[in-house]
């Protein structure tokens, strides 16, 4: 299991979190949230409503946000179920942040397929710009985690900083993405391989290469 | 005989055009779809059947056969549900996030199709938390769907309702057994069930439930629309198809790409990826079918077709297709001992021998990794792992297992030099 654990329940925090409300548009959207799940079963919408409070936290904070008790409370009421059962999903799923985190989550993938293509030197990069597990960085930038397998094994080695996945990494294009990340650039998401689209081999479609010009229709030939 | 473009059933897989619907229609998706209704519920498993479609997500269960389980009325009043199964998150793995991301319309006429022929009331896809953007565009494509009049009310004009709703997990590998997800999505722990009652029985929301692959689910229209014997001419008996393969770690070119079911190791690279990395003399180990499987040996695996019978018969296994390649260089015994700390993070903690067992074969892999173990111990690991296996409610304990048994069975003379090399350096010290 995930070694894990809560913020303390402080009067702080409580002073500081204890009339956190959905904003109006987040309103409206838990209420699009639950309504995707039979009458009754609203509990169904305790995940996704915990990643929309996770959210709004973040921007009120201007981090990724975390899920501070009294948030956790919230959404445990909105969904009229116990607190104890919201805590444990919030507990058990990695991704709710259950402590404050920085601006940019640095989730750098160290399984087997992208420690296979180098992901040791990504972790070494991050760690040599002071970033560590648990810590967020003096200016508030930067959270590191390495995280499991997060399924983009073609394209390895990869991290994930809050939303976006950056893919197909050596240290100096890690660098670059952080580099532009910090002076507030929003650098272009998936793989940095030059010349590579998604997941075909690199330089050398084997396959569906009728595709790539035009939205070819195979059909006229079954 | 090499698989032709004209068969790929996915053809946007590498994303080079649109996702959304019009694009989709064009390439033939949602083409005439309440024709494929028309076949009835048992016409249209009878055709999946007879296509010899195996479940996709690694266990390789009859397709057909499942849908078939779900009880043909409800006497209760109690409907059924689809669940799509997009926790992809077995290391290799990445297949579905290409169909989520470019092919989506593929997978939501596929729940209207299975949805149908098992007379379920609506769709769950359970995408795993980490594929933001996938589910980001997985809503997008079922709302255009919604709005074509494609699901939903009278959906595709066939006279039958049914929902496809969107859910995203938020980071948990164990999701993806089927009733941990089924648990998450009633909004708890992801904690496995026992079973029986098996989901077709009492599943989401204590209701009959089937839970598939999106792969599996994807694949239905284009098969309904060819035919089962097209499907069928692929691969070998009892393996038959196309398939995703994803094949990462040393080869020249990593990359997913559908190829014919039964396909040799060798050809599968040398077509697709541009051979392993440093020539095929430097293969040192490959795992064919994601972390779970055990690894198996170069020379074995060469010239073996890759499919769920070959790959059994090398004591692996096919699983989701995700091939690992291991070149010389790999320090085998430290890429074994990353999977078992995966395990152990993601272990659910229901089961004493999968809780306390991941961690501690982790500990002792840790140690046979730099050698700071005794020989006795490598059988102690092997007994543990005999422990641990077979003995969970679901099959995280087993798949924690294997990967070392595989390493132990294949590997030892390589743990026992790195316990020698360590002695002797002791020794040395110590002198």
């Amino acid at each position: 299991m995930a070694d894990r654990h809560l913020e303390p329940d402080t009067p702080e925090l409580r002073a500081r979190w204890g009339n956190f409300a959905w904003t109006e548009a987040n309103a409206a959207q838990a209420k699009v949230v639950v309504a995707r799940y039979p009458e009754g079963r609203q509990r169904s919408a305790v995940m996704p409503l915990l990643d929309l409070a996770q959210r709004q936290v973040g921007a009120e904070t201007n981090t990724q946000g975390w899920l501070p008790i009294p948030v956790m409370e919230y959404v445990a009421s909105y969904l009229d179920m116990p607190i104890i059962r919201v805590v444990e999903v919030a507990t058990f799923y990695t991704m709710y942040n259950l402590v404050p985190v920085g601006k940019f989550h640095v989730q750098v993938c160290g399984t087997t397929p992208c420690m296979l293509r180098g992901s040791d030197d990504l972790i070494a990069a991050c760690h040599k710009r002071g970033m560590k597990a648990g810590h967020i960085s003096a200016d508030g930038l930067w959270s590191f985690t390495e995280v499991e397998c997060m399924g983009n094994c073609a394209s390895a080695p990869m991290v994930q900083i809050n939303d976006d996945n950056y893919e197909d990494l050596t240290v100096e294009r890690l660098d670059k993405v952080l580099d532009a990340l910090a002076r507030g650039e929003t650098p272009k998401a998936g793989t940095q391989e030059p010349g590579r689209h998604t997941v075909e081999p690199a330089g050398a479609l084997s396959n569906l290469t009728a595709m790539v010009g035009d939205n070819h229709d195979y059909r006229g030939e079954w | 005989m090499a698989l032709q473009d004209k068969d790929r059933i996915f053809t946007n897989l590498y994303g080079y055009q649109p996702w959304n619907l019009d694009a989709a229609r064009q390439r033939g998706d949602w083409d005439n779809t309440k024709a494929l209704l028309e076949k009835g519920r048992d016409g249209i498993i009878q055709e999946i059947k007879d296509s010899g479609l195996r479940g996709r997500g690694g266990a390789g269960f009859p397709t057909g056969m499942k849908w078939s389980f779900m009880p043909k009325e409800s006497r209760d009043g109690r409907p059924s549900f689809l669940v799509i199964n997009a926790d992809e998150s077995e290391p290799g793995s990445c297949k579905d996030r290409e169909i989520l991301r470019h092919d989506p319309h593929k997978l939501i006429e596929g729940a209207l199709v299975a949805g149908f022929a098992m007379g379920a009331r609506a769709a769950y896809i359970y995408i795993r938390g980490e594929y933001i953007r996938e589910a980001e565009t997985m809503f997008a494509a079922v709302a255009e769907a919604y709005d074509a009049g494609l699901i939903g009310k009278n959906a595709s004009g066939s006279g039958y309702d049914f929902d496809v709703f969107v859910h995203r997990g938020a980071g948990a590998y164990i999701c993806g057994e089927e009733t941990a997800m089924i648990e998450s999505l009633e909004g708890k722990k992801g904690q496995p069930r026992l079973k029986p009652p098996f989901p077709a029985g009492a599943g989401l929301y204590g209701c009959p439930t089937t839970v598939n692959n999106v792969e599996s689910i994807a694949v239905a229209p284009t098969i309904l629309r060819r035919g089962a014997g097209w499907f069928a001419s692929f691969g070998r008996e009892n393996n038959k198809g196309t398939k995703l393969f994803q094949i990462s770690g040393h080869v020249d070119r990593p990359c997913v790409v559908e190829e014919e079911m039964s396909i040799s190791f060798r050809e599968l690279i040398e077509k697709h990826c541009g051979g392993i990395r440093g020539g095929w003399d430097n293969l040192l180990a490959v795992i064919p079918g994601g972390s779970s499987v055990p690894l198996v040996p170069a020379a074995e695996i060469i010239d073996c077709p890759m499919d769920f019978d070959g790959l059994r018969a090398l004591g692996s296994g096919l699983g989701t297709a995700a091939v690992i390649v291991m070149d010389k260089s790999t320090d085998i015994v430290r890429a074994i001992s990353r999977l078992s700390y995966f395990y152990k993070h993601e272990s659910c903690g229901q089961c004493t021998p999968c809780r306390e067992g991941t961690g501690w074969m982790w500990r002792v892999m840790e140690r046979m990794r730099t050698g700071d173990a005794a020989v006795e111990e490598i059988d102690m690991l092997y007994n543990v792992t005999k422990q641990v296996e077979g003995h969970t409610i679901c099959a995280l304990g087993d798949a924690a297992a294997w990967p070392i048994q595989g390493l132990i069975k294949h590997f030892r003379p390589e743990m026992e030099r790195r316990i020698a090399a360590k002695a002797g350096a002791l020794q040395e010290a110590a002198e």
